[in-house]
């Protein structure tokens, strides 16, 4: 424990150093990748990244299949502990303590950091259930207080309330995908991953959950995979391309991004020029 | 407008009915294989059935069948109520015979019953460790190690029982206790079969849990769940009816199982409680119905397929009962 300071101390200096953004922020940086390579065997799959990520903020990182945009969604959480060949150099950097750290226990920090994933995934087990597995993992009893403000929280309590005790599996897509947001946020975590949430459902369950996440940064912090760049337009204050190669070529305010970008590659990548 | 008939599409030169003919070929070819297989199962029936009627009626089960169906009175020589319900089990003795078949199935019942205990816990276990906990090298190198257990022959089981279960275990045991026991006992045969269906547990639980979509669990991982949790959690009860076929499976192998329990569990046929006496399973009793050189057409001949024909109605519940548990589970997950 005593080695851990240090540690910490040598994150913040680094963080403050905010080199990568050119715009000014008053925003509170949450989350920080510094120099993140992550490898797939001998594949690179992340090259380089540096990236800070405002807290009550939606970011969302775009770019063209194959990026390592969802990877690096995964590091975050280190999600990708349970992949054997995955290799992670660099720093993650979790409110001023690197994740990848050898006193960091992924479970603690996951139950800081939740995540919600492209396919629909509720427990075959009721929707109560669903709800409360975090809280009970955590060791933690649920109340039905906190099932409802779950719920209510992924705008989902209207629709299910007088059926708590059915199969989560019995809900629409679009109600599972919110099932599975309530499920994230009834542990009261401070980040929120979303792994393409809407790319499984139709347009009208996407919309609900766009509408949604525009609610959840009010008290959580929102990173958000997507491959629809209008659907990264509409929701997102800050935005990171990553281009093939598991580059971050440009991260700003997402005005920024799909009006004026500094690269290029980025401009011809939104123009649909390629990706 | 042509009147040519396109010969592409007709067999006019002969060699797309050739080919046809050598498909009809194979057909038949395979279709004789399938026939064996399904005629030996008929044939094994029809002797099943016609000797237990021997057994029973005392004569042959076309003749029984048709007096029954003419509504003629047919006399049994062993009647059902003696079968299932009478007093002991002693088709040799020379005054008076019992034909109870009661001690027969107590004894199966016993070691089914320990085995389950030894196997199920132990399988699932394996399972969980093989499905969540292996690293992939690992599994590589045990799962085919536990399936070479399967594949020992079951007289060493047997062996292995009186060798080593009998004297380092349960001796011990029972002097610790102050009883008696001898070298075969209801123990000892209850723990070897458990061991042989240990991998019949594992190997059929691990698929199930395997293919239960790692969605599920990256979805509790992703909430602070341990291994601990997602196995106990959301493995196990997402595969609970793949797992239940698998123990059942496990002990109508178990119900069956012969040569070890003949050797380990022993030949005398009785109702006890204590796991250190010797009992006699069903198919034990089988064995030594054929090793005492039972004359053809004995009654001593005919009750091994009375309690054959037992056997394998009890083994074919089971089957079915595990069909049902199979398809449910493939209902499940797609």
């Amino acid at each position: 424990m005593a080695t851990q300071e240090p540690d910490d101390k040598l994150i913040s200096t680094e963080v403050s150093a905010d080199e990568t953004v050119r715009n000014e922020r008053p925003d509170e940086t949450v989350l920080a990748a510094k120099d993140l390579d992550v490898y797939y065997g001998e594949d690179r799959a992340i090259d380089d990244v540096s990236i800070e990520i405002p807290e009550n903020k939606v970011t969302a990182l775009i770019g063209p299949s194959g990026c390592g945009k969802s990877t690096f969604l995964r590091c975050i959480n280190r999600m990708n502990d349970q992949i054997d060949v995955c290799r992670v150099d660099g720093d993650v950097v979790f409110k001023g303590k690197n994740v990848y750290d050898g006193d960091v226990d992924p479970v603690a920090l996951r139950r800081k950091i939740g995540m919600v994933f492209q396919k629909p995934n509720p427990f075959p087990k009721s929707i109560r259930e669903n709800v409360t597995y975090g809280l009970e993992v955590q060791g933690k009893p649920a109340t039905e207080g906190d099932v409802e403000r779950a719920l209510r929280g992924a705008a989902l309590y209207e629709e299910v309330h007088d059926k708590l005790d059915t199969s989560g599996l019995d809900l629409s897509g679009g109600q599972q995908q919110r099932l599975c947001i309530a499920r994230a946020i009834a542990p009261d975590p401070e980040v929120i991953l979303m792994d393409e949430p809407t790319s499984a459902l139709d347009p009208v369950a996407a919309s609900k959950i766009e509408d949604l996440i525009d609610t959840l940064v009010e008290e959580y912090t929102v990173i958000i995979v997507t491959h629809n760049m209008q659907q990264a337009a509409r929701i997102s204050d800050k935005t990171a391309v990553f281009l093939t190669g598991g580059e971050l070529v440009e991260f700003d305010d997402t005005a920024t991004i799909f009006e004026n970008p500094a690269d290029s590659r980025v401009e011809d990548y939104i123009t649909g020029k390629f990706g | 407008m042509s009147t040519d008939t396109d010969p592409e599409i007709t067999s006019a030169d002969g060699r797309v009915a050739a080919d046809q003919r050598r498909d009809r070929l194979v057909q038949g070819g395979l279709f004789l294989c399938i026939s064996f297989t399904l005629l030996t199962t008929l044939a094994i029936f029809w002797v099943l059935f016609n000797e237990a009627t021997h057994f029973f009626f005392d004569g042959r089960f076309s003749d029984v069948v048709v007096s029954l169906l003419t509504g003629e009175s047919v006399s049994q020589r062993i009647t059902f109520v003696e079968f299932f319900a009478g007093e002991r089990w002693d088709v040799t003795h020379s005054i008076n015979p019992g034909y109870w078949v009661g001690p027969l199935v107590w004894g199966t019942f016993l070691i089914t019953v320990g085995a389950a205990f030894v196997s199920i816990p132990i399988g699932t276990l394996t399972a969980l460790y093989l499905s969540e906990y292996a690293s992939q090298d690992v599994r590589k190198y045990l799962k085919p190690g536990l399936e070479i257990l399967a594949g020992i022959p079951t007289i060493v089981y047997g062996f292995f029982a009186i060798s080593f279960i009998t004297p380092w275990l349960i001796r011990p045991a029972a002097e610790l206790l102050g009883v008696q026991t001898r070298s075969a006992n209801v123990a000892a045969g209850a723990i070897v079969v458990g061991i042989m269906t240990i991998p019949i547990v594992a190997s059929i639980s691990e698929d199930a849990m395997s293919s239960v979509p790692d969605d599920l669990r990256n979805g509790a991982y992703a909430l602070g769940a341990t291994k601990f949790d997602v196995s106990l959690g959301v493995v196990l009860p997402a595969s609970v009816s793949g797992v239940f076929a698998a123990y059942i499976l496990a002990i109508s192998r178990a119900i069956g199982e012969t040569m070890a329990v003949t050797i380990a569990a022993g030949f005398t046929p009785q109702i006890a409680f204590s796991p250190f006496v010797e009992i006699q399973t069903m198919t034990a009793y089988m064995v030594d119905a054929v090793r005492g050189e039972a004359v053809v057409g004995s009654i001593r001949y005919q009750s091994l397929f009375a309690v054959g024909l037992l056997l394998f109605i009890i083994t074919l519940v089971m089957n079915l009962l595990n069909n049902k548990l199979k398809e449910r589970y493939r209902e499940e997950y797609r």
